[in-house]
């Protein structure tokens, strides 16, 4: 290809002429928006450069949502697609492009931010701690997972997009196969968010394990924190392998290595098998945390303790370490013989049963509870039965004959969004409910967030079930078309309905958002819920400094202990408090890593060369800077805690 | 609410019932010994997660009717309750011997469809190597010299032992109402245990994605008696132009090609990888040939 072919994308299409003009207008449109209303300097100060944990963890956020809604728009053109044989709406290698970004997209820029939202606002505040241990380096995670996704993003509208799956099997994956850019822009935009992500794991791990209030043991954190921790130690462990295999592909796609080529001793089940040593624990990062939340929820709706606290921490732990031992599940078909197979089949049904036991244990949480139906509530008692039925066709799957029938088949789709939609998204829509007021300082309606929660877990039900049939019925996964004669067409009919009742959920919360910001009241305390864990011990809105003195804890339920025993929360008088400094130094930085991954993307080799010099003079800055951070006296203190008081 | 969880266990019973009752879903629809062994265990592992799935759900019926708050006295306090090892007990045992059971299941059947179909081991087994191109399947005949593309005659006689690789990304070689897919890649040769019970038309594709062509990557099988195979090969050893080099090499480009047929088979100038030709053989033990240096050396 020419050099400058290579910037073009590959197929355009009105579609992504489009896109490319509404790209432009919105980028204007916010810049003209910032400048008019004179907001830059508000925009540096309280978010480029923050280091609070809770503003991060808002920044999060919204990068989710605005990912979740492209993923969306992915998953609603393939099943307008696929919903009546021989479409013509999309071509093969549009359909292709649009399931590997709507894979990677919702995988690695929508779930992964959404739980880091949720670790970041609220496991600093549950074990009483002022912020994350590192805090400069979590901004560092923030931004490096932001400018990773937008770098995917881009790809969209330069050189084109990854086409080869989210899990980019090589050799389909390498330059012999796959010409375009796209797949270079898959390799450097999750390389630079994985760092994001490692340096997350160790974050939160050292701030877990040193930074707890005082009599918060191991085995008295809240439900939520525990999975944050197992969670992270599953980062910590499985990402450095996405780092090395990403680092081979992009060494096959840019220098001419042959780890995974068809040629020179390449091996091509080598990038399967690193890919899936990294992808099963992800499946458990994500949903671990989403465990959390749902024991958090679950418990408070309850108006309960939750049942059976020491099992549950052992049944994350024991799926923390089968979580290692599966990932040959993804591909019995490849060859490995019987013995192989048994002990995967094996160690994969074994699963099975610690998630059992959580299932058990929340069911007995609502035993002699008394249960209040709120929209956190209700996705997280959606999510009982409808992962059920996803986490027991997985045991199906486990069992690896009958997996050679299920592989790459629309049963497997409908398993593993099954498990995922309730598993994690449920999870992540219960608590950005729960977690609203929290986080914003009003409440989202309840009526609309109902009517939301009954059309996303009923559109689930009908986008998804039918493709357990027509998988049975020989439909292969990735199929950008069928004929008529294979009668795939009415259970895709079905599901098109049922990613249109999606679409209709999901705007409902975004409706929900602007109606609740512009009409819900302002004056809801600081504990609306009546929760039980510390984070509802905070004001509202949160200070900067989480608590003027830091919590004494002496159960798993200490703010509950507060309210219904006497417990005394916050013993002794305020003391002078230690605050790091802001520091643009992580903005700067990603935004050079952003430059370095594009110019890799085109081998633009001088830029490369520059950009790195640059990550490392802000490294090299960071080691000389004199930074100790800052003191808040006590006057200050007791000047914000009387105002917040008193709003 | 209880309205809204029983629709949900009549949606997944009636979708239970219909994957049991409508035999026209082709993987429940087998016409061979693997296919039929790999129906039976997901049947079987049907109905046992059917009655998981109904214990959870009465469960869940029974918590949200006889607790909800609206139910209760305004002042009643929900009691603190750690957990009880026996529940605990409970909720891990009947799991871990279901599993047990499912393993036991999972194993025998692994060994099954690993090996030469039941019922067929008297004859020895037809050999075909199906071979992958973008987007094509490539079916040579060793024994009987012919090569066939994008179409598979096979007999119900025999047990087929399919030798899958590919020329390219890795495809998965897939005839559902026969038996359960297998990966075919490009540096090794794997094998699947087929055969075919009924003389038949069947649906065999390429599963496994690899590129634009993916959709369309489908090949025809038809199944026949031992008396009309035979006449098949006599047939087209009489009629059909030999595979050369340059021939074979041009059906390699990318495209989609329809049925073609020929005498000899692409294995005599490009042979499978394995054995010598593997792209990981380090000149063991099992390698006759030495004269071939290899890189590892």
């Amino acid at each position: 290809m020419d050099y400058f072919d290579r910037f073009a994308v590959p197929h355009p299409s009105f579609g992504i002429y489009a896109s490319m003009v509404a790209i432009a207008l919105t980028v204007i449109g916010i810049i003209v928006g910032i400048t008019y209303y004179k907001k830059w300097g508000y925009l540096w100060r309280e978010w480029l450069t923050t280091v609070d944990h809770k503003r991060i963890g808002i920044m999060y956020l919204i990068s989710a949502l605005l990912m979740l809604f492209r993923g969306g728009v992915d998953a609603i053109l393939m099943r307008a697609q696929l919903a009546v044989p021989e479409n013509t709406l999309l071509d093969a290698q549009h359909y292709n492009e649009i399931f590997t970004t709507h894979g990677i997209v919702m995988i690695i820029f929508m779930a992964m931010p959404f739980i880091m939202a949720f670790m970041n606002v609220v496991v600093p505040l549950q074990i009483g701690a002022r912020d994350v241990a590192f805090p400069r380096l979590n901004a560092l995670s923030f931004w490096l997972f932001f400018m990773g996704a937008m770098l995917l993003n881009i790809s969209f509208v330069i050189g084109g997009s990854p086409d080869a799956g989210w899990s980019s099997y090589f050799p389909l994956a390498s330059n012999e196969f796959s010409e375009s850019v796209g797949t270079n822009y898959y390799m450097f935009a999750l390389q630079i968010s994985g760092l994001g992500t490692l340096m997350t794991g160790i974050n939160f791990i050292t701030t877990i394990l040193k930074m707890r209030a005082p009599g918060m043991t191991l085995m008295k954190m809240p439900m939520f924190t525990w999975s944050a921790l197992v969670t992270n130690i599953i980062i910590v462990f499985a990402f450095p392998v996405l780092t090395v295999a990403l680092l081979m592909g992009s060494m096959d796609r840019l220098f001419a290595t042959n780890f995974f080529t068809t040629s020179n001793g390449g091996m091509d089940m080598l990038w399967a098998n690193l890919f899936w040593v990294w992808g099963h624990p992800e499946v458990y990062i994500l949903v671990l945390p989403a465990f959390g939340i749902y024991s958090e929820v679950i418990s408070t709706f309850a108006r309960r303790n939750l049942y059976g606290y020491k099992s549950m921490v052992a049944s994350m732990v024991i799926i923390s370490l089968l979580s290692f031992l599966v990932w040959t599940h993804h591909f019995f078909t490849m060859g490995q013989g019987a013995l192989t197979n048994s002990i995967f089949s094996i160690t994969t049904m074994a699963i099975a049963v610690p998630t059992g036991i959580k299932i058990f244990n929340w069911l007995f949480t609502l035993w002699r509870g008394k249960i209040v139906f709120t929209v956190p509530m209700l996705y997280s008692l959606g999510f009982i039965p409808i992962f059920t039925i996803g986490g027991v066709t997985g045991v199906m799957l486990g069992l690896s004959a009958a997996d050679y029938q299920y592989h790459n088949t629309m049963f497997l789709v409908a398993h593993f969004h099954l498990v995922i939609i309730p598993g994690v998204v449920f999870a992540m829509l219960a608590g950005l409910t729960y977690y609203w007021p929290k986080m914003f300082g009003f409440m989202l309606n309840e009526r609309i967030g109902k009517w939301a929660f009954w059309f996303i877990s009923i559109s689930t039900c009908v986008a998804f079930f039918p493709m357990f049939l027509s998988g049975l019925d020989g439909q292969a996964r990735r199929m950008y078309t069928y004929s008529e004669a294979t009668g795939f067409g009415f259970w895709n009919m079905v599901s098109f309905i049922g990613a249109m009742g999606l679409a209709v959920g999901f705007a409902l919360i975004v409706y929900n958002v602007y109606y609740s910001a512009r009409y819900a009241s302002r004056e809801i305390g600081s504990d609306p819920w009546d929760a039980r864990s510390l984070e509802w011990a905070t004001h509202n809105p949160v200070p900067a400094y989480n608590f003027a003195i830091v919590p004494h804890v002496a159960s798993t339920e200490a703010f509950w202990d507060s309210k219904k025993k006497g417990h005394v929360l916050f013993p002794g008088d305020y003391a002078k408090i230690h605050m790091p400094n802001n520091s643009g130094v992580p903005f700067v930085m990603s935004s050079i890593f952003f430059v370095w991954g594009f110019s890799f993307v085109f081998g633009m080799w001088i830029p490369v060369i520059l950009t790195t010099i640059g990550i490392f003079a802000c490294m090299a800055h960071r080691s000389w800077e004199e930074d100790h951070g800052h003191y808040l006296s006590v006057e200050e203190i007791e000047r914000t805690e009387e105002q917040l008081r008193g709003a | 609410m209880a309205k809204i969880w029983s629709l949900l266990i009549l949606i997944f019973t009636t979708m239970t019932m219909m994957t049991g009752c409508d035999s026209k879903l082709a993987v429940l629809d087998p016409k061979g010994p693997q296919a039929a062994t790999q129906a039976h265990d997901i049947l079987l592992s049907i109905y046992i997660m059917s009655f998981i799935v109904i214990v959870v759900f009465g469960f869940l019926v029974y918590m949200l009717i006889k607790y909800r708050a609206s139910k209760q006295r305004e002042d009643y306090e929900p009691p603190h309750i750690e957990g009880s090892a026996v529940v605990e007990a409970i909720c891990v045992g009947i799991p871990v011997l279901i599993v047990i059971y499912l393993s036991i299941v999972s194993v025998q059947s692994n060994y099954k469809v690993e090996a030469t179909p039941q019922g067929y081991e008297d004859k020895a087994p037809l050999i075909i190597y199906a071979s992958s191109s973008n987007w094509k399947w490539h079916f040579s005949y060793p024994e009987e010299g012919i090569e066939t593309v994008n179409y598979l005659y096979i007999p119900t006689d025999r047990a087929l032992e399919f030798k899958l690789y590919s020329y390219g990304p890795i495809t998965s070689f897939w005839i559902p109402q026969l038996g359960g897919q297998k990966y075919a890649m490009s540096d090794m040769v794997t094998t699947l245990h087929l055969a075919a019970d009924v003389p038949g038309e069947y649906m065999g594709r390429n599963a496994n994605f690899n590129g634009r062509g993916f959709a369309e990557n489908t090949f025809h099988v038809q199944a026949m008696s031992e008396a009309e195979f035979a006449e098949w090969i006599k047939e087209v050893k009489e009629t059909a132009e030999p595979l050369t080099e340059e021939t074979f090499e041009a059906l390699l480009a990318p495209g989609h090609v329809g049925q073609e047929t020929f005498t000899g088979t692409h294995l005599e100038f490009s042979p499978a990888p394995e054995g010598e030709n593997s792209g990981h053989d380090h000149g063991g033990k099992d390698s006759a040939d030495h004269s071939q240096p290899t890189l590892h050396h």
